[in-house]
């Protein structure tokens, strides 16, 4: 089976195929990462039948999507991987963590090749040699140390790699190969049409080089029976005939093999030395999902289409087919949309929500006696528009399995880094977020875990001494709360000590008491250059990065919070808004002007006296809440709001919270919550200072949005 | 660029359209293509600490476009809103910009024969932000690069660059 893709692109070239090169490279991209999940999740011992099958077919389908396109490394390389997948599903060999590991370097050269494809051929993939050695001695029952002496990447490798690449396997696959030309006899049953079959002679007649076919006999029941002469593998005719006819419902024989004894070998195991057509047909049949090749989403496959087919048809194959239907990707009902088409989408629902609003209010005053039909359909036009909205705005919220399927991987390769054992746990996978923000908090994230790994979980030996398991876990969770996702990184390693933090901090110069809360000693650790770890490693510990991962979430409105116990472990959640583009806003009113406050800052509201606020030097003023003084930030004279009625007087305070201070913001009065659309002031404009952004309000006028960092930072001066 | 040269630029590429507008008494002319739509004036949401000819920010379908008074701008003698006071949108790189005029006039067709260069006078109007003076039968056009203008760090638009 080896050979069958050498002249794969030989087979292509005469396509135009370049325009779907992206489709494939998607796909392919997706497959890999699939089959790495699956490979991670993979429990040795107990390998269901269905999830070997699952990674089988994504190495299967990448193996036939490189072989159409052309790119015979990727397809030699997923070739190899499929053939011990092959093995392993078949239960011929049983699975252990060498093969995984082999498989998912292999992953990695193939994403690599498939790079290098895309760049348009520019620059060296990675070899790939020592990879296919290592699958092939697997594959051949051997047992390989867990960790080959030199990994595929090691560049002095390739020269003993080309040389076991030349050398011919002990399979002697495909006598036909040789001499080049083949005589075939390919039968096709059960065709919806028959100039389905008829398409099939035009594809020899289109493609020069392809070979002859002539058709030999048309059965009434529908069976069509070629003979063809070509010097094309039967995978490759395959992938042609792929186009057309379903791949269960082709068979290819050689023209000198006995039908009979494809039949009879097809049952059992194939001896690999077995020769190639025959075992071609047992893939054929004993893989049905095999015409999934992603976008070419396989043609529905006919129950009882093998029936027809004299071959080698038996009930075996007929029964797994279900099986594996049902496994078949969810994936398969997306489309691909460019993100700007969503972001428009959103824009006018916006408007729409906005003009739907103004009609309301517009609307109030009118009799209803009256205008009965028009208020009914505005009424629905106001529902209809709220669903439309939530609608629209779930385009942009996705999963956040997206964000924690990259985990553990990272986290297999950090731990035996390491030397340590660690189980990963995630919750709450299919917590959606926006997709902005899910591309944002990737590296916090990343960041925090691998500092849980690094320096929260100890060393095996350590956790058994300190009456631990020997395996430390590191919890992932996201939930829903109230108006905003929650993450947690969890692990119960040995936790954050006090008193190293409080030294270290005293070291760095950093103003701390020891009658500082335990909350304010962790929030230390996000100053910036600060590290507690013994050792700097090269995963972490140079102190940069806790800073960084709590400026990031700051900037997505988030807020950062850490409990930690010493020897039993801590706890980092990161709270973030769900989205970037709504959020919860209180509007108050100066003057005659509407200022939007986020609410997540709004602690509370209160109405004063005037003698309340007493002055501290030149004039800045204080306000005592709760045996607190505070300080008063006047929203008129900040924004410079004009006074028409001189009488009146801002009277009810705001107190605000940000970036851990609390000030309090004088207004004229509270005029309500609502959700506004934030909109970016600086696209047609300018940074206004204290000004985070505008939105719109329901009778169409823009209304500014307070910044509270800059107003809380503006009190410290 | 001098003005000269830009003319030669204007007569490469032929007859051009202009939207006219008035300030007071003077008569402007900008780029036709430049124009996205005219609307009538609606109080702004004023700005805290901005120059007094930025109006303020309004609501153009859903996008925060900001509003520039060229009266104030040019320092006329008057600035009234009333019912004629004409706002036209320009859509300038990417960026959307209301401006306040007096009123719009008409779409005049300017052959290249009809442009004099701009003389170097003292004004208000930075004298690179003038393409040249248009001159029909006895009316005499302003013709801005009102790209150049509006881009001008004085308009305080943009962001300086920090």
């Amino acid at each position: 089976m080896a050979e069958a893709h050498q002249d794969a692109g030989g087979s292509g070239a005469d396509f135009d195929l370049s325009q779907f090169y992206q489709i494939f490279f998607e796909e392919a991209g997706e497959n890999l990462d699939l089959m790495e999940r699956m490979l991670l999740n993979l429990n040795l011992e107990t390998a269901d039948d269905e999830e070997l099958n699952g990674i089988f077919r994504c190495a299967h389908s990448v193996k036939g999507g490189a072989a159409t396109f052309g790119f015979s490394d990727v397809a030699e390389l997923t070739h190899q991987m499929e053939s011990l997948l092959d093995r392993l599903r078949r239960h011929e060999l049983q699975p252990n963590s060498a093969m995984v590991d082999v498989l998912l370097e292999s992953a990695d050269a193939s994403r690599g090749l498939l790079a290098r494809h895309q760049a348009g051929d520019e620059g060296e993939g990675p070899p790939t040699g020592e990879l296919v050695r290592r699958i092939r001695s697997l594959v051949a029952g051997e047992v390989v140390a867990p960790r080959a002496p030199v990994t595929a990447a090691a560049p002095t490798q390739t020269a003993v790699v080309a040389a076991s690449v030349a050398m011919p396997m002990q399979q002697p696959v495909a006598k036909v190969a040789q001499d080049g030309v083949r005589h075939l006899v390919i039968s096709i049953s059960q065709l919806d049409r028959q100039d389905q079959a008829d398409s099939l002679m035009e594809l020899f007649r289109d493609i020069p080089g392809l070979g002859d076919i002539k058709a030999e006999s048309v059965s009434p029941n529908g069976l069509r029976v070629f003979a063809v002469k070509t010097t094309s593998s039967n995978e490759d005719l395959l992938d042609l005939f792929a186009f057309h006819v379903a791949r269960e419902q082709v068979v290819i024989c050689d023209k000198d093999a006995d039908p009979a004894a494809d039949n009879g070998s097809g049952h059992g195991d194939v001896p690999a030395h077995q020769a190639d057509a025959a075992g071609l047909n047992q893939e054929v049949f004993a893989s049905p999902a095999a015409a999934e090749f992603g976008f070419f989403d396989g043609a529905p496959g006919i129950p009882g289409a093998q029936a027809a087919v004299p071959a080698a048809l038996v009930a075996k194959p007929t029964a797994t087919k279900p099986a594996s239907n049902a496994g078949a990707q969810p994936e398969a009902a997306t489309i691909r949309v460019a993100i700007s088409k969503v972001d428009q989408l959103i824009n006018l629902v916006g408007e729409l929500v906005i003009t739907q609003a103004m009609l309301a209010q517009n609307s109030r005053a009118l009799d209803p006696a009256l205008y009965q039909q028009l208020l009914t359909g505005l009424t629905d036009l106001d529902r209809n528009t709220r669903d439309l909205q939530e609608s629209v705005m779930s385009i942009r919220m996705i999963p956040m399995s997206i964000v924690f399927s990259r985990f553990p991987r990272m986290l297999r390769d950090l731990a035996s880094k390491l030397g340590k054992k660690v189980d990963f746990v995630t919750q709450g996978e299919a917590t959606e977020l926006d997709k902005g923000l899910v591309e944002k908090i990737t590296d916090p994230l990343t960041h925090l875990v691998r500092n849980s790994c690094d320096h929260g979980i100890e060393m095996p030996e350590d956790r058994i001494r300190a009456g631990k398991s020997e395996t430390g876990t590191i919890t992932l969770s996201a939930a829903h709360q109230g108006g905003s996702i929650v993450i947690e990184v969890r692990d119960d390693g040995h936790g954050m000590s006090r008193e190293k933090i409080l030294s270290k901090a005293r070291e760095k110069g950093l103003d701390v008491s020891d009658t500082m809360t335990d909350g304010e000693v962790w929030q230390l650790i996000f100053a910036p250059g600060f590290s507690t770890a013994e050792v700097v490693t090269d995963v972490s510990g140079r102190g940069v990065g806790m800073d960084v991962v709590k400026r990031n979430i700051t900037s997505l409105n988030g807020t950062v919070d850490i409990e930690s116990a010493e020897g039993y472990g801590m706890k980092v959640s990161v709270r973030l808004p769900l989205t970037l583009a709504i959020m919860d806003g209180m509007s108050v009113g100066v003057g005659n002007e509407v200022y939007i406050l986020p609410l997540s800052s709004v602690v509370e509201s209160f109405q004063v006296k005037s003698d309340a606020v007493s002055t501290v030097g030149q004039g800045a003023q204080l306000v005592k809440v709760r045996d607190e003084f505070m300080p008063v930030i006047e929203l008129e004279k900040v924004f410079q709001v004009p006074r028409f009625d001189s009488d009146k007087t801002s009277d009810i305070m705001v107190v605000i919270e940000a970036e851990g201070s609390r000030v309090v913001l004088l207004v004229d009065e509270l005029l309500g919550q609502q959700q506004v659309v934030v909109k970016n002031l600086e696209s047609n404009y300018r940074k206004v200072p204290n000004v985070s952004g505008a939105t719109i309000l329901g009778d169409g006028k823009v209304a500014l949005i307070l910044d509270t960092g800059a107003l809380v930072r503006r009190s410290r001066h | 660029m001098s003005a000269n040269e830009k003319i030669t630029d204007s007569v490469a590429a032929g007859a051009r359209e202009y939207l006219t507008f008035r300030l007071s008494r003077e008569e402007y002319g900008i780029d036709i293509l430049k124009v996205q739509e005219i609307r009538g004036y609606e109080p702004p949401t004023r700005i805290a600490n901005a120059p007094d000819f930025i109006k303020g920010v309004v609501n153009l379908r859903g996008t925060i476009v900001p509003i520039v008074d060229m009266r104030l701008k040019f320092n006329c003698a008057s600035a009234q809103y009333d019912a004629f006071t004409v706002v036209i949108i320009l859509n300038l790189r990417q960026r959307i910009v209301g401006i306040v005029v007096d009123s719009v006039s008409d779409v005049m067709e300017l052959a290249p024969e009809n442009l004099r260069a701009a003389p170097e006078v003292d004004s208000v109007i930075d004298s690179d932000a003038v393409i040249g003076l248009g001159s029909l039968a006895d009316r005499m056009l302003i013709l801005l690069d009102i790209e150049k203008l509006m881009s001008g760090l004085d308009m305080g638009l943009v962001s300086e660059p920090s």
